[in-house]
C-alpha cells in the first residue's frame, strides 16, 4: 500500500507539473491581455509621454512577463513551489488573500448541496432499484430527469418566483439581508443560511439525477447478482440482504464517483453564484480569466488541479477500503 | 402424503411473462416449468437431466420458493411451502438449502468466506453463541476446508474450493434437503469427482436428501438413486437410477444417453442425432412437446398430449409408444379438459 501510494503521488506531481505548463501557457496567449488593457488606458491618459508600445514594454517587466512563456512559467513555478503567489492583477491584493475571502462562500454552498444530494439521490436510487418498473421507479426516473435536462438559470428563476417572489420567504438574491449588521451573531448566522437556501437547492436539483440514476443503475446490477440470490436462500431478512450484501456491493462505484467530485466543492458553481450574486470562488476566478489576471488564474487553477489529483487518490484508497479484492493487490 | 418423501411436488408450473419492450404489458408467457410432479424420499437423491433451457434451474428455484409458482404445490415434510408467510418461510430456509452452479458469483466478493458461512448460522441461531467459532471450524473442515480460510475472501479461492464454500455454506444451516443446481459444471472434471465424492459423504455423515440438477448424465448415474428427464418443461420420463440407465423407454431419453461419450475408444457408438434445436418454450409443439424432433413420431403425438403414467413398476414415462390402449385423442382432450 506504501509502495501504490508513493507510486501515485509522485506521477500525481509530475501530472501537476505539466498540467500547470499548459494552463500557463493558454493564459499567456490569451487575446484579453491585462498589460494590453492597463497599457491601452494609461496612453489615453492625459499629459502622458509614453505611446502604447512603450508602456506594454515597461509593463511587461515591471510583471515579468518579458521572459518568454518558459522563463515566465519557470520564474511562476520558482515562487509557486515555495508558496508564494504573488499578487492579483485585477484584484490589486494578494492571490492567496482574495482567495481566501471568497472561497468559503463557494465551499458552504457546495458543501451543503452535496450532503443533501447524497441524502436524497442515494436512497431514491436505492428504491427504485428494488421496485424497478413499479410506478416509484418511474415517478423517481421523471424527476431526476426533469433536475438534469433542466438549465440552472431556468431552475433558479422559478425558485426565485416562487420563495421569492410569490410567497415572499426568502430575498431575492445577495448574501445579506438589509438589517444584516444590526443582527446578533445568531441572527447573522440565519439570515446568512436563509440565503443560501435557494443556491444550494438549485445545485442539488440540477445534480441529483445523476447521482439517483447511477445509484439505481448500480444498485440493479447488484440485486441481480447471484450472491444476493444466495443471501435470499439462506433465509436472512430482506432488509438485511438489501443493507449488508446489496448496498455494500454498490458502495464501490459510488465512493469512487463521490471521491471524485469532492473537489468540485471547491470548484464554485459559477452560473448559480452569478444568479443569486454570491461572489464566491465561481464567480472570482471567472471575473480573473476575462480580465487576464495570470496570477490569480494560476493560483486558482493550481488549487484545482491538486484537488482533483487528491480527489483520485482519495477515491484509489477509499475504494481500496471498500473492496477486498483491491486491498490484497 | 407419504411420509417417507421429504419432498413433494405436484404439477408445479412456473410461467414467465414476456413483456414488450414499451409499454411492458404481457405479450406471451415462457412455460419454463409446466406441470411437473415428482417427490423424494429422505436420504436420497434425486436426478434431474434435460437440455438447456428446459427448466431444470427453474424447478430447483421454485421448489425451493426462491421464485414464486405460477401453480402446483409442493411440500417439504408435509409442509405446503407456499402457504407459508414470508417471516414463516425466512424461518424454514435453513431446512432447505441450494448450491448454485457457479461458484464465482455466488458468493459475495465483499464477506470473508467465516462470514459468508457463518452469518445465517447467526441469523437463525443454529448453535449457541459460544460454540460458535467451533461449530463453523468444524462445517468447514467436513467441507475439506481448513481453519484459516475463515479470515479469506472468495477472490483468493479456486473454483473447487470455491464450491466447497458453497457447500459448506448450506451445510451449516443443518439442512434436511439441499438442491444442487449444477454445482459440478463450472468445475474441471478432476474437481468434479473430488465435489461429487464430498458430496456423497455429506449425504452419508447427515442424511441430506438432494435434488441434484445437471445435464451431465455420467455425474447424475453415479449419484442419483432416482432420475427424472425433463424436455421443455415437462417431466418425460422418470425411474430408479439402474432401470433407466438400463432400459430408457422415451425416444428422448435415449437419445440423450446416446450421446454419453464411452471412454473405450473401439466401441462404436450408436448415436441418435436429434434433429433441429429445442423449440420454444414460450410457444410449445401442441401434442407431445417433442414430437417435432422425435424419430418415431406418429400420427397422435402431433395433436394428443401423452399422458405420464407408470409403464413399469416405478418406471413412468409419457410417451404414446408405451400407451397400450392408444386412447382416442377426442376422449383424451375432455379428459384433460375434466
Amino acid at each position: 500500500m506504501a509502495k501504490f501510494l508513493t507510486k501515485r503521488i509522485l506521477l500525481s506531481i509530475l501530472i501537476l507539473f505539466f498540467v500547470m505548463f499548459i494552463i500557463y501557457v493558454l493564459m499567456y496567449s490569451l487575446p484579453s491581455s491585462y498589460i494590453e488593457n492597463t497599457a491601452r488606458n494609461l496612453s489615453q491618459k492625459p499629459g502622458t509621454q509614453k505611446s502604447a508600445a512603450q508602456w506594454i514594454a515597461e509593463l511587461n517587466a515591471q510583471y515579468g512577463m518579458d521572459k518568454g512563456v518558459i522563463g515566465g512559467f519557470m520564474t511562476w513555478m520558482k515562487f509557486a513551489v515555495r508558496g508564494e503567489f504573488g499578487e492579483s492583477w485585477y484584484w490589486t491584493t494578494a492571490v492567496t488573500a482574495k482567495f481566501n475571502d471568497v472561497i468559503w462562500y463557494s465551499f458552504t454552498l457546495a458543501f451543503v448541496a452535496f450532503i443533501l444530494e447524497i441524502v436524497i439521490a442515494v436512497p431514491l436510487g436505492v428504491i427504485a432499484a428494488r421496485k424497478q418498473y413499479s410506478g416509484v421507479d418511474y415517478t423517481v426516473t421523471v424527476i431526476a430527469l426533469i433536475g438534469i435536462s433542466l438549465p440552472t438559470f431556468f431552475v433558479a428563476t422559478i425558485l426565485k418566483m416562487i420563495f421569492a417572489v410569490k410567497l415572499g420567504w426568502l430575498d431575492i438574491s445577495g448574501m445579506q439581508g438589509r438589517y444584516f449588521l444590526q443582527l446578533s451573531s445568531w441572527g447573522k448566522f440565519i439570515d446568512l443560511a436563509k440565503h443560501f437556501i435557494m443556491p444550494a437547492l438549485t445545485l442539488v436539483i440540477i445534480s441529483i439525477g445523476s447521482l439517483m440514476r447511477y445509484t439505481r443503475t448500480n444498485m440493479l446490477e447488484v440485486l441481480n447478482a447471484d450472491y444476493i440470490r444466495t443471501a435470499r436462500a439462506k433465509g436472512l431478512p430482506e432488509k438485511r440482504v438489501i443493507s449488508y450484501h446489496a448496498f455494500r456491493n454498490t458502495l464501490i462505484p459510488l465512493i469512487t464517483i463521490l471521491g471524485a467530485s469532492l473537489p468540485t466543492l471547491f470548484g464554485g458553481a459559477l452560473i448559480t453564484e452569478t444568479l443569486f450574486s454570491i461572489t464566491g470562488i465561481g464567480f472570482t476566478s471567472y471575473t480573473s480569466m476575462i480580465n487576464g489576471d495570470i496570477p490569480f488564474t494560476m493560483f486558482y487553477l493550481a488549487f484545482s488541479s491538486v484537488l482533483v489529483l487528491v480527489g483520485n487518490l482519495i477515491a484509489d484508497i477509499l475504494y481500496a477500503v471498500a473492496d477486498p479484492r483491491v486491498r490484497v493487490n | 402424503m407419504n411420509m417417507e418423501n421429504i419432498i413433494e411436488v405436484n404439477e408445479l408450473r412456473k410461467y414467465f411473462p414476456i413483456k414488450s419492450n414499451f409499454f411492458r404489458n404481457t405479450i406471451g408467457h415462457v412455460k419454463a416449468v409446466d406441470g411437473i410432479s415428482f417427490s423424494i424420499k429422505r436420504g436420497t437423491t434425486m436426478g434431474l437431466v434435460g437440455e438447456s433451457g428446459c427448466g431444470k434451474s427453474t424447478v430447483g428455484r421454485t421448489l425451493l420458493r426462491l421464485i414464486e409458482r405460477t401453480d402446483g404445490d409442493v411440500y417439504m415434510d408435509g409442509q405446503d411451502i407456499f402457504a407459508l408467510s414470508k417471516e414463516e418461510l425466512r424461518k424454514m430456509r435453513p431446512r432447505m438449502q441450494i448450491i448454485f452452479q457457479d461458484p464465482y458469483s455466488s458468493l459475495s466478493p465483499r464477506l470473508p468466506v467465516g462470514e459468508i458461512i457463518g452469518e445465517a448460522v447467526r441469523e437463525h441461531k443454529i448453535v449457541p453463541t459460544e460454540e460458535f467459532d467451533d461449530y463453523i471450524s468444524r462445517v468447514m473442515r467436513a467441507c475439506g476446508l481448513q481453519d484459516y480460510h475463515k479470515d479469506r475472501y472468495p477472490h483468493e479461492f479456486s473454483g473447487g474450493q470455491r464450491q466447497r464454500i458453497c457447500i459448506a455454506r448450506a451445510l451449516a444451516l443443518n439442512p434436511d434437503f439441499i438442491v444442487c443446481d449444477e454445482p459440478v459444471s463450472a468445475l474441471d472434471v478432476s474437481i468434479q469427482a473430488q465435489i461429487i465424492n464430498l458430496l456423497k459423504s455429506l449425504q452419508d455423515q447427515f442424511g441430506l436428501s438432494y435434488l441434484f440438477i445437471s445435464h451431465d448424465l455420467s455425474v447424475v448415474e453415479h449419484i442419483s438413486d432416482t432420475v427424472g428427464v425433463m424436455y421443455l418443461g415437462a417431466m418425460v420420463e422418470y425411474s430408479d437410477t439402474d432401470s433407466l440407465f438400463e432400459k430408457p423407454l422415451h425416444p428422448y431419453t435415449k437419445a440423450l444417453f446416446s450421446a454419453i461419450p464411452m471412454p473405450d475408444p473401439d466401441y462404436k457408438m450408436e448415436r441418435v442425432i436429434l434433429e433441429g434445436s429445442i423449440p420454444s418454450p414460450a410457444d410449445p409443439p401442441c401434442g407431445c412437446k417433442f414430437h417435432t424432433r422425435c424419430r418415431e413420431c406418429m400420427e397422435i403425438c402431433k395433436d394428443t398430449i401423452p399422458e405420464y403414467r407408470e409403464v413399469e413398476k416405478g418406471h413412468y414415462c409419457a410417451c404414446h409408444l408405451y400407451n397400450e390402449t392408444k386412447t382416442d385423442p377426442a376422449l383424451q382432450k375432455e379428459a384433460k379438459k375434466a
